[in-house]
């Protein structure tokens, strides 16, 4: 591994201020899960390596009644060990007790997935069913966006230089909601999505009221099915709507073939599970 | 070169303080610096759990650690699992249960079991392969390993003893 220097900042103004003095040669550093790989086989390199994971902004988790807060370090064991998060936004459980074995849970962050900004990071699309919006700081002040809005490319993202992600916040789920993220992979455990989906939904009187449809590893970024979730609302919870939904979801993704699966393949898959995600979101939000 | 660092970490129960650079990873230092070689290296890349010790009580491959991390942390390591009075329950599971073949992987295994019967002290078998996938072997097949670790939850439910072996 090529030679860096590493600072343990214990402060959010500390960070940015050793992240700002490096004008971008410097990497904050979460769970390192990504981040030490890419360090070893030269896929990035860094004069100086900021751990962030001692700062208490970006390990708070805080769920109540306004919603949930997480820091963006906070690593995945604690979310899927929340019951109040297992409950309430169970699409960020599924993703993240299913992101890497238990090695990788205990440190890697939601935020750091983010932040690596692969197009088919897990929690990414359970975050945009959960209308997450994300906390930006940098020597110039903090700014917020949503989480669909975050990502621009395969490992890209509108983090500009000395910035970084320090929390994440989740709105509180409305009465009768429920969500739900799969993903397919040709292994059992332990492997990267084919096809990730994370949808969220609200259920009244046998219909839905609201919805959030995320894809994932279906396009050059986790995306965000506008659309498909507005044609959601005012629809029945059948078998009928989660099959046209999955349908819908197949026009508007663009796979690439690579050695997990071909185009067509991802196409195919993304409808069954638009369709199987939807009808356990559903079961979730009428149990 | 960044200058060496003084990290100061519990090591199996231990205060020890070793030099390092920030570059070097907890495997590297545990290997080379330590002299603690229990801690196998595998692939080095997160994916076969060979090198798999306990940060703070959770189980990390530390081949995707810093050593400069550790600064004020426990770690255990297969060389902390034994007590005084030999092999533990789960140890000797695994080798009565013939759990291991070239033995690389055995030690990232036994660190994963004893934090997965940690906090689930009787696992299914569905949740033995799936809470254990992060650790690879190329010898055995799982089965016997599968075994090893429902025996172990056994022997531990049996005694009573809460040694957490």
């Amino acid at each position: 591994m090529l030679d860096f220097d590493f600072a343990c900042p214990t402060s959010l103004a500390d960070a940015i201020e050793v992240l700002a003095a490096h004008n971008g040669s410097a990497r904050p550093l979460a769970g390192g899960t990504d981040l030490i790989d890419y360090l070893r086989t030269g896929r990035l390199s860094a004069h100086m390596v900021v751990d962030l994971k001692r700062i208490p902004e970006l390990r708070v988790l805080t769920c109540d009644d306004s919603g949930l807060t997480l820091g963006a370090a906070v690593p995945c064991c604690e979310i899927y060990g929340n019951e109040q998060i297992v409950k309430n936004y169970s699409a960020l459980s599924d993703a993240c007790s299913i992101i890497g074995g238990l090695q990788i849970q205990s440190r890697a962050s939601v935020g750091g997935n983010l932040c690596t900004s692969g197009p088919a990071a897990d929690s990414t699309p359970a975050l945009i069913a959960l209308n997450a919006q994300v906390q930006i700081v940098g020597k110039g002040g903090s700014r917020s966006v949503a989480v669909e809005d975050f990502c621009t490319g395969p490992s890209a993202n509108i983090l500009q230089p000395g910035e970084i992600v320090q929390q994440l916040t989740l709105p509180a789920p409305a009465a009768g909601s429920g969500s739900h993220y799969r993903r397919f992979i040709p292994r059992n455990e332990m492997d990267i999505a084919v096809v990730g989906v994370g949808a969220s939904v609200t259920v009244a009187d046998g219909k839905i009221t609201a919805a959030r449809v995320g894809l994932g590893a279906v396009a050059p970024k986790p995306l965000f099915a506008a659309d498909l979730s507005q044609w959601l609302v005012g629809q029945p919870t059948s078998d009928a709507t989660y099959k046209e939904a999955g349908e819908r979801a197949r026009q508007i993704i663009s796979p690439i073939d690579d050695h997990r699966g071909t185009a067509e393949f991802r196409t195919h898959v993304t409808g069954v599970l638009v369709e199987r995600v939807l009808r356990e979101a559903v079961a979730r939000a009428t149990a | 070169m960044a200058t060496q660092r003084v990290v100061t970490a519990t090591i199996n129960g231990r205060e020890r303080s070793f030099l390092c650079e920030p570059r070097q990873t907890l495997l590297e230092v545990l290997r080379d610096v330590l002299d603690l070689t229990g801690t196998k290296e595998g692939c080095s890349n997160g994916n076969c759990g060979a090198c798999t010790v306990l940060l703070e009580g959770k189980p990390v491959v530390s081949c995707l650690v810093l050593a400069v991390e550790c600064e004020g942390q426990s770690i255990e390591t297969i060389e902390g699992i034994d007590t005084k009075d030999g092999l533990t329950p789960l140890q000797n599971a695994f080798l009565e249960n013939a759990a291991l073949q070239c033995g690389i992987c055995t030690p990232g295994f036994i660190m994963s079991t004893k934090a997965l019967l940690r906090d689930n002290p009787n696992p299914t078998e569905e949740e033995i392969r799936f809470k254990l996938a992060g650790n690879l072997c190329r010898c055995t097949g799982y089965d016997k390993i599968v075994k090893a670790v429902q025996d172990a939850a056994q022997r531990r439910c049996g005694s009573g003893c809460g040694c957490n072996g």
